[in-house]
């Protein structure tokens, strides 16, 4: 068993969450506060694709859109960046496949704050920016929460769009996933259970510390209550 | 200070369409839930924008659908203390109140250490929203407002969210408050003790638009109108008749009775306050030597009849007394001191002056 797979997904994840994160809450953001429903309806429509299609389709089209033959492919080719089949690949596969999961908790967490505190902040003459940065995150911030674990957690197990756009190069795009799936192809089954016991324990640990953070963090203003 | 309001929003049904205006002291706005009392003060603050009208407030205008103006709350130097106080739960007090503060920065520290003083919560400084009490809830809600020092305070329904016990507190503080405060104040309540004990001037709104307007006092002293009685409180209302210059038949209650004012052709109802009543003399046997007025005893004859009691409500100090006149069908409502003996009261009397002359 060797343990770049487990730093690739480690590095892979890590880096796909930044931008998950960042993306979606501003996508949920932005759309929270559009006027127009049926736009509204659209974008979420829009945006939760990912999520129900089968991530290889969801592969297929980012093929499409950035293969080196395609224009926005050749474009980048031109600039130097050669995306498909290489490790910038397994981040964009992360990316998309776990945005969905980012931008809908996102929406959630922000419809279910008290638009009184925003109301409130307003006619106490703050100005937007300052409301979303001091009043809305804050209080949307265990959703924000358990959307980015959702999204990490996705991005950790990422396999479908993975094989296809970022390929199953050992040592540059073979992940976890992809690291388990070639050895139980090649029959060898420890180096799976291997991989498959580490995935689990790095997932477990990474959730559970996230949501001790948390609970600390928000405690201190909200009341316990008995249950 | 004036404040000027002529709006109009339809709204999931309901229609608003208010308009009113305010010179000087505190204006309420009294009005059942649903009457459109809330929506008309959030329109004021710019929390939600009317299909057309006007708002101006001291020579500003707020709100103006014919030259498409439309200040974003932010820019209409408003404070408004909302039901539930609306404290940011993640901040603690010193910091909602220091977040709203619009000063020198440099003056910040000790200017919200005043407030923080002057609304006694110097101590609560660094506790939570969610660790404080309703009226401590509320202190921190007006510092808040003042911190950002708004040319008018807009107070929606204060009172509702704290026990009775604290509700009679927190009234006299706002009072004070208010006493001091030299913008405009316009408090939304469904509570006519409120509106008499704190504002001025009153607009009673019922069914999305005004139904009286005028100084608190008059207004419940001559409500003018059928549903502005009963918002005012008033607990029997007769369909009448008239009979002479100022005499009409009262057709619920089957009695004639006289007014101190002629009555008009549009005067279709009258309602006498539940307090009004008294026990006529006549039922009781004159003590010797009491002296009754010449007044007293022409407006009883003229206004004086006999009664039989339904039934009877003993409250903490007063009691309610239902009872129905000899002719008539209808129930009506008698509020006395808990202690009156009401064992022989065989008739009552009703002062012209306390009858309310009302148009439908």
């Amino acid at each position: 068993m060797v343990i770049t797979p487990i730093l690739i997904s480690l590095k892979t994840a890590s880096v796909a969450i930044l931008f998950t994160f960042v993306i979606g809450t501003l996508l949920a953001y932005a759309i929270n506060r559009a006027k127009n429903e049926q736009a509204k309806a659209i974008a979420d429509a829009i945006l939760t694709l990912p999520l129900v299609l089968p991530p290889t389709v969801a592969g297929f089209f980012m093929l499409y859109i950035f293969g080196v033959h395609r224009p926005l492919g050749s474009l980048l080719a031109g600039l130097g960046i050669k995306l498909v089949f290489s490790w910038q690949a397994t981040v964009l596969a992360a990316v998309i496949i776990s945005l969905p999961l980012m931008y809908r908790s996102a929406r959630a967490a922000f419809d279910q704050v008290d638009p009184i505190y925003l109301e409130a902040a307003r006619t106490i003459g703050l100005a937007e920016s300052k409301i979303a940065y001091k009043i809305l995150f804050p209080l949307a911030a265990p959703g924000l929460t358990s959307g980015g674990i959702l999204s990490f957690s996705r991005g950790l197990g990422e396999f479908g769009a993975t094989a296809m756009i970022a390929g199953n190069i050992a040592g540059v795009s073979r992940t976890m996933p992809l690291a388990i799936y070639s050895a139980v192809v090649g029959g060898r089954d420890e180096e799976a259970y291997g991989y498959v016991l580490i995935l689990v324990i790095v997932s477990f640990l990474f959730v559970w510390g996230i949501s001790i953070i948390t609970e600390a963090r928000s405690g201190r203003y909200r009341l316990k209550t008995r249950t | 200070m004036s404040l000027r309001v002529d709006i109009r929003k339809k709204y999931k049904g309901f229609a608003l369409d208010a308009a009113f205006t305010s010179d000087d002291g505190t204006l309420a706005l009294l009005g059942a839930s649903g009457s459109g009392k809330s929506m008309t003060l959030k329109c004021i603050a710019g929390l939600i924008s009317p299909d057309e009208g006007l708002i101006t407030h001291d020579g500003r205008t707020l709100f103006d659908s014919a030259a498409k103006i439309d200040l974003r709350p932010q820019e209409r130097s408003v404070g408004y203390l909302f039901q539930n106080y609306a404290l940011f739960p993640n901040m603690t007090v010193r910091e909602n109140i220091t977040i709203a503060y619009r000063g020198k920065a440099d003056c910040a520290a000790a200017d919200v250490a005043a407030l923080l003083a002057r609304y006694g919560l110097a101590e609560l400084a660094g506790r939570y929203p969610v660790q404080l009490s309703g009226g401590q809830q509320q202190r921190v809600a007006l510092a808040r407002i003042f911190a950002c020092r708004p040319r008018a305070l807009l107070l929606d329904e204060p009172f509702s969210a704290l026990d009775t016990f604290l509700r009679e507190n927190m009234q006299a503080e706002l009072k004070r408050i208010i006493r001091d405060y030299s913008g405009t104040v316009v408090l939304v309540t469904h509570s006519r003790d409120e509106a008499y004990k704190i504002a001025d001037r009153l607009v009673i709104l019922d069914g999305g638009g005004p139904v009286a307007a005028g100084p608190v006092r008059e207004v419940f002293a001559r409500p003018g109108n059928i549903r502005a009685a009963r918002i005012t409180g008033c607990k029997n209302i007769s369909a009448i008749e008239k009979t002479g210059e100022r005499r009409f038949f009262a057709k619920d209650w089957g009695i004639e009775l006289t007014a101190a004012g002629p009555v008009s052709e549009t005067h279709t109802h009258a309602g006498i306050r539940a307090h009004d009543f008294k026990p006529a003399l006549s039922a009781y046997p004159a003590e010797p030597g009491e002296p009754a007025g010449p007044a007293r005893q022409e407006a009883e004859s003229i206004n004086a009849f006999a009664i039989e009691i339904a039934d009877e409500i003993d409250g903490m100090f007063e009691k309610d007394i239902i009872f129905k006149t000899a002719a008539g069908a209808g129930e009506i409502w008698w509020i006395v001191d808990r202690n009156t003996d009401t064992k022989d009261i065989r008739a009552l009397s009703i002062a012209p002056e306390s009858i309310l002359l009302l148009e439908a």
